[in-house]
């Protein structure tokens, strides 16, 4: 198992008022992403336990995109990761976001 | 030690006890006064749907005619992998025997495991766990999950997984390991009278509440099943 | 013209939710009243397994299983719902404990029911002895709750079925419910194949598995007392009609229950397949159950008429 973390600055904070949410299932190829609202508005913050090891440039690259495009400030994530694809990972990061 | 050797030891003044094919049917003269009424598996025999409705219907019939605890002896193999039990709705027949057993305890006819050879996976659940108070004779070797069909599982070789089973009892067969997560109360020696240790058991019988998740912390085996089935039991009662 | 998405009634959406394709929490959104739902150590707390590290394999937050209370038409229920994707639904030392506590919690209260839905292959392999004890205080704390006054009431139709210890805690309930998706058995095809040959048992005969494990076959058995279609919303009905129905427990149904065990056993205990069974039962085209579409198979099961619910 590979523990990996990042923070990023993020223009705005994430809409919403719910303090957590949940998506996803660990299992091969699939993803849990746990979702809380308890950092500053500015910061967001992604900690992963994955099953994959040595793809850390390939979490920094998707984490990077996906901060990028949503925004996520005062988010932090936390990942358990059963081997998801790329796509798989993005899809449960934009569906925690929706959710929270 | 044979299961007869065993029966001699446990009711040494008689007993009436048979062993059909592997099922254990039968009763003995307690020292104390009154009778305990004895049934098990033997002979490493599979439990299956015809062994388990005699089991059943053997303490059913006592209940209420008879009084006095009651001694489930365990050498079975696990539960009888079959095409035939499947089909007839094998889980029924097990819950069952271990529904009867639980229903006994709780009114008045405690019950003991004595768990003298092996066992396994749902046999273990449908007679030892299903007593109040299970008891491993020194020697036998329980299993929930034997190391070969794990290492297949799970793709481990068996030298690894023997190298983690030193160092956590959660996984690996054995009475020491079951002991220690709460599962066994309690080991007899085969070197003394085991009519000595049954009755000092049965004058010293804990009281009929699970309390198998606390013995699991207190010896180590077992450090959040207690905690979590308590915070839980708490948070729930707060929903009323 | 298709409603918009928002006009849809909760009903509606369960009723067009696959209760197999759905995750356990999706499975209790849509099965209690909406928005009625509380959850008990919820995956904010990371209650994961202290047992997977060793094995170098991924936790999940709520180890699998999700517990705690809600509303069923108005009245409040416990509830139970295993993940079956992780790790098999398998039981763990936490996610054992998760509903015993939820269940000794019932027992206490005495007049909220309990929902189980099982989602399970049995023990976890990697915390064997944990997860043995686990269902043993479950299947002890299902009894005591029962003795209460608590009905228990089991829905079964996931990807792993309920198999193993789960099979025997499902044996403990007051009754059950079951898709044709759902499977219920001690021991695993592919278990039986590997200890007594693929004569004994041919785990990749899907068709086989289903006729004797399986949903329908559970049913006409009387393995379970109702059978529901594959979506949430009938699971639902399902679990409102056997709260409606389960009576108390007491010695006269264990006596009732060895009756109509041995009652199955003198009957079928020749039968070599699910279709003698049937056959024996009455059923006038075996061979064509398993094609049956759930609204003809439900009318053949209550006409067949045997229920364990008054024997179990």
């Amino acid at each position: 198992m590979e523990d990996i973390s990042f923070r990023h600055p993020a223009r705005a904070r994430a809409s919403g008022t719910k303090r957590s949410a949940i998506v996803g299932v660990v299992a091969s190829g699939n993803l849990e992403v746990l979702v809380e609202r308890v950092l500053p508005d500015a910061e967001c913050a992604v900690d992963i336990k994955t099953a994959a090891i040595g793809f850390g440039e390939v979490w920094s690259a998707v984490i990077g995109d996906f901060v990028e495009r949503y925004s996520p400030g005062g988010l932090r994530f936390s990942i358990n990761d059963g081997g998801a694809r790329p796509d798989t990972v993005s899809l449960r990061l934009a569906q925690a976001v929706r959710l929270i | 030690m044979t299961l007869d050797d065993i029966i001699a030891s446990l009711f040494p003044d008689g007993h009436e006890v048979s062993n059909d094919r592997g099922v254990i049917l039968g009763s003995a003269p307690l020292r104390s006064g009154g009778r305990m009424l004895l049934l098990g598996v033997a002979d490493r025999t599979a439990l299956g749907v015809d062994e388990a409705i005699r089991l059943s219907g053997h303490v059913l019939e006592s209940i209420g005619r008879d009084s006095g605890p009651i001694l489930v002896l365990v050498d079975s193999d696990s539960q009888r992998m079959s095409k035939r039990d499947e089909l007839l709705g094998l889980n029924e027949f097990l819950a069952h025997l271990a529904k009867v057993l639980i229903h006994a305890d709780m009114n008045g006819r405690p019950t003991i495991g004595l768990l003298y050879g092996h066992s396994a996976a749902g046999a273990l659940l449908a007679t030892g766990l299903a007593t109040r108070v299970l008891v491993g004779l020194r020697g036998a070797d329980p299993a929930v999950m034997d190391l070969p069909s794990m290492a297949k599982v799970t793709k481990l070789s068996m030298e690894a997984l023997q190298e983690k089973a030193k160092s956590t009892p959660v996984f690996a067969p054995g009475l020491s390991n079951l002991a220690q997560m709460g599962a066994v109360h309690m080991t007899w020696s085969n070197a003394t009278s085991l009519a000595d240790q049954l009755a000092a058991l049965l004058a010293d019988m804990p009281a009929a509440q699970d309390r198998r998740d606390a013995l699991g912390k207190e010896r180590g085996g077992r450090l959040k099943a207690a905690e979590i089935a308590e915070r839980v039991r708490d948070l729930a009662l707060q929903a009323r | 013209m298709t409603a918009p998405l928002k006009d849809i009634t909760p009903a509606e959406r369960a009723r067009s939710t696959s209760f197999y394709e759905a995750s356990a929490r999706t499975r209790l959104e849509l099965l209690l009243d909406a928005g009625s739902f509380v959850e008990l150590i919820g995956p904010e707390q990371r209650e994961v397994s202290p047992h997977l590290k060793i094995f170098d394999l991924p936790e999940q937050f709520d180890d699998g299983i999700v517990v705690g209370h809600g509303r069923l038409s108005g009245s409040p229920v416990f509830v139970a719902a295993q993940e079956g994707r992780f790790m098999g639904g398998a039981f763990g030392e936490v996610h054992g404990a998760k509903l015993t506590g939820l269940l000794r919690a019932a027992c206490q209260i005495g007049s909220i029911p309990v929902l189980i839905l099982f989602d399970t292959g049995g023990v976890r392999l990697q915390e064997a002895n944990a997860g043995e004890l686990a269902i043993a205080e479950i299947m002890r704390a299902v009894m005591e709750a029962r003795t209460a006054g608590v009905k228990v009431i089991g829905l079964i139709g996931g990807r792993s079925g309920c198999y193993g210890g789960g099979g025997l805690i499902a044996g403990c309930c007051s009754a059950l419910a079951v898709s044709e998706q759902g499977r219920i058995a001690v021991s695993g095809p592919e278990v039986i194949e590997t200890n007594r040959g693929v004569e004994e048992f041919d785990s990749r005969d899907r068709a086989l598995v289903w006729r004797t494990m399986g949903g329908k076959h559970r049913r006409l058995l009387g393995v379970a007392d109702v059978f529901a279609d594959d979506n949430v919303q009938d699971f639902r009905e399902a679990a409102l009609e056997l709260l409606g129905l389960a009576g108390p427990f007491g010695l006269d149904r264990l006596k009732a229950e060895q009756e109509r065990l041995a009652g199955r056993l003198s009957r079928f205990g020749a039968c070599a397949d699910a279709v003698d069974v049937w056959t024996a039962e009455g059923v006038a085209d075996a061979q064509a159950v398993p094609e049956l579409p759930a609204d003809q198979f439900v009318a053949l099961a209550n006409q067949i008429g045997r229920t364990s619910r008054d024997a179990r």
